[in-house]
């Protein structure tokens, strides 16, 4: 049986207590706001892109543990990246948080402490809120769900 | 008159009663605490469910064969239960429904939607389901009606002095939950069905929390309808009941058409069967009513008022425990309440306490519990809610007490 200790790493703890990029952005080129209806759990997201590189993201909103963690962390992975680069690692995260816990997956550095949640189904929706929100934003839509993507 | 002595509330033998209670979770032994969302079932139900598959199983109201008869015979005893057990003044009041929520719906539709015009207003409360709000938005914006809230105090009670308020000359209904299910409070119904008559609008009382917790009569009560859910009585899902008055059932038109709410049909035109049947289209849920009945004689057995206290003792034992885990707040503290903790925690999440307490074997919802506008009243995204049944017992609110500590571990 997973451990709490999977999903609750103190990696991910200390992004709960203390979430970076934690604010609104004013010069933000690109923003959405994305929510999850089964929790209530809701974020907005800001990115500034200059030239195609995301140049400053940040983040407001509430939400549990997972989701905050992983806003935060997403944030941090996301600063400097072009924008194609950010688009692949949507994909990365995606396959790592839907992979079966019995199969490897790519090690993805600070993000791979939210490998846990694949023993956790129902928590899979709060790691994965904040990725949907920058995937909406970067297309220029200005609202999501996790319910429309269904992961 | 003979004195009866009460009852001893002997939870032990109500527990054996009820196999899934035996069953571990994540190695543990198994807590129930998510009532509120649907509660278990006593072996009378499964096997209720079982004997009607296994000995009589045929449509109702149709065939001239024993089966068929049987089948007729058992869903209409079922309906007669409902009628005692709600103490309904006639059978034909009790329209079976799927659930509370389509008891609600087919009031909002056959009878408010036809009495509704643009300015009229439909009264509700702040502390509502979201299934005794969305059909009277619905109902609203078909007819250009007016829906009004009376609002709620901070300890999670209906402001009754409002609610009189808001009843004015354009109101054509209230429709107020007998007990909310995300702060646990008893509305003082026959008060409010009194403010209500006075001004001539009929009410409906959403019993689909408050009728496992304390007897509920329908004629002491003077509501206009009433509406329960089988899945939170101890029975089945899928089985629902609506009480309605005879005058307003009688006046009202159907609300699905098909099979078995007709009397004929030709194509220019069909006739409506008589009360109840003018509300049911189609094959209804047999199985479920006839397990609906073994639940209402398994909690009639009980003793409804034993329940209501056990419940109570419970409830306080519990609201005393939840004070030891620091940083917890209890969300609805309202006087008249009955076996809801909803709960948050300093730095915590809902959500991550529920995946907390769960390893434990506990079971809470999460979340907002389909009252989104309580949690914005009290300036919460969520809560975390343990919801009580006669089968809990004070060791399991100590399980639950360990496991919150737990959280408080995890998170520091």
């Amino acid at each position: 049986m997973a451990d709490l200790n999977d999903l609750y790493q103190e990696v991910i703890l200390d992004h709960n207590r203390r979430p970076r990029n934690f604010h609104a952005l004013a010069d933000a080129s690109h923003q959405a706001e994305g929510y999850n209806p089964l929790c209530g759990d809701r974020l907005t997201l800001y990115l500034r892109i200059d030239n195609g590189v995301i140049a400053d993201v940040a983040f407001e909103g509430s939400g549990c543990a997972i989701s905050k963690a992983s806003a935060s962390m997403m944030t941090d992975a996301l600063k400097g990246r072009r924008v194609d680069e950010a688009r692949a690692l949507f994909e990365r995260f995606h396959r790592m948080v839907t992979t079966s816990p019995d199969e490897p997956v790519e090690d993805l550095g600070k993000l791979s402490a939210l490998a846990g949640v694949r023993e956790f189904p129902v928590r899979v929706k709060c790691a994965s809120l904040a990725w949907h929100t920058l995937k909406a934003a970067m297309a220029r839509e200005t609202k999501t769900t996790t319910e429309t993507e269904g992961w | 008159m003979t004195f009866v002595a009460p009852a001893v509330f002997d939870v032990a033998r109500i527990r054996a009663d009820f196999p899934i209670l035996e069953r571990t979770v994540r190695g543990k032994p198994l807590v129930y605490l998510d009532n509120a969302a649907t509660t278990q079932k006593p072996q009378p139900v499964l096997d209720a469910i079982a004997h009607y598959y296994t000995e009589l199983n045929a449509n109702v109201h149709r065939g001239v064969h024993e089966l068929s008869e049987r089948a007729t015979e058992a869903y209409e005893a079922a309906r007669s239960r409902v009628r005692t057990f709600f103490n309904a003044a006639d059978t034909h009041e009790i329209v079976f429904t799927r659930n509370a929520t389509e008891g609600i719906n087919l009031v909002a539709h056959s009878f408010a939607r036809p009495r509704l015009q643009a300015g009229d207003e439909v009264l509700i409360t702040a502390f509502e389901h979201h299934s005794n709000i969305v059909p009277w938005q619905l109902a609203c914006e078909a007819t250009g009606a007016r829906l009004r809230v009376a609002p709620i105090d901070d300890r999670g009670e209906l402001m009754l002095d409002e609610f009189e308020r808001l009843l004015g000359p354009r109101t054509k209904i209230a429709s107020v939950s007998h007990m909310s299910n995300a702060l646990g409070t008893i509305t003082p119904a026959r008060e409010i069905v009194r403010l209500a008559h006075a001004r001539g609008v009929p009410v409906l009382l959403d019993g689909s929390q408050a009728a496992y917790h304390m007897p509920v009569d329908v004629q002491a009560l003077g509501c206009d309808f009433y509406v329960a859910t089988g899945h939170k009585l101890y029975g089945p899902t899928g089985i629902g009941v609506l009480y309605g008055r005879t005058g307003h059932l009688d006046a009202m038109p159907p609300f699905l058409g098909g099979g078995d709410m007709i009397s004929s049909v030709t194509f220019e035109r069909s006739a409506w069967n008589v009360l109840p049947y003018k509300f049911e289209a189609g094959t209804p849920h047999i199985a479920g009513a006839i397990a609906l009945h073994a639940a209402l004689d398994y909690l009639t057995s009980a003793g409804l008022d034993a329940v209501s206290a056990y419940e109570r003792q419970l409830l306080d034992y519990g609201t005393a425990a939840l004070q030891d885990v620091p940083g917890l707040r209890i969300i609805g503290t309202a006087p008249e309440k009955a076996s809801i903790l909803s709960f948050v925690m300093d730095g915590v999440h809902p959500h991550d306490i529920g995946t907390i307490v769960d390893r434990e074997g506990v079971a809470i919802r999460t979340g907002h519990h389909c009252a989104q506008p309580v949690m914005e009243r009290f300036g919460v995204p969520a809560t975390a809610r343990a919801s009580l049944a006669m089968y809990n017992t004070r060791e399991e609110l100590d399980v639950l007490v360990r496991a919150l500590h737990r959280v408080r571990q995890v998170f520091g």
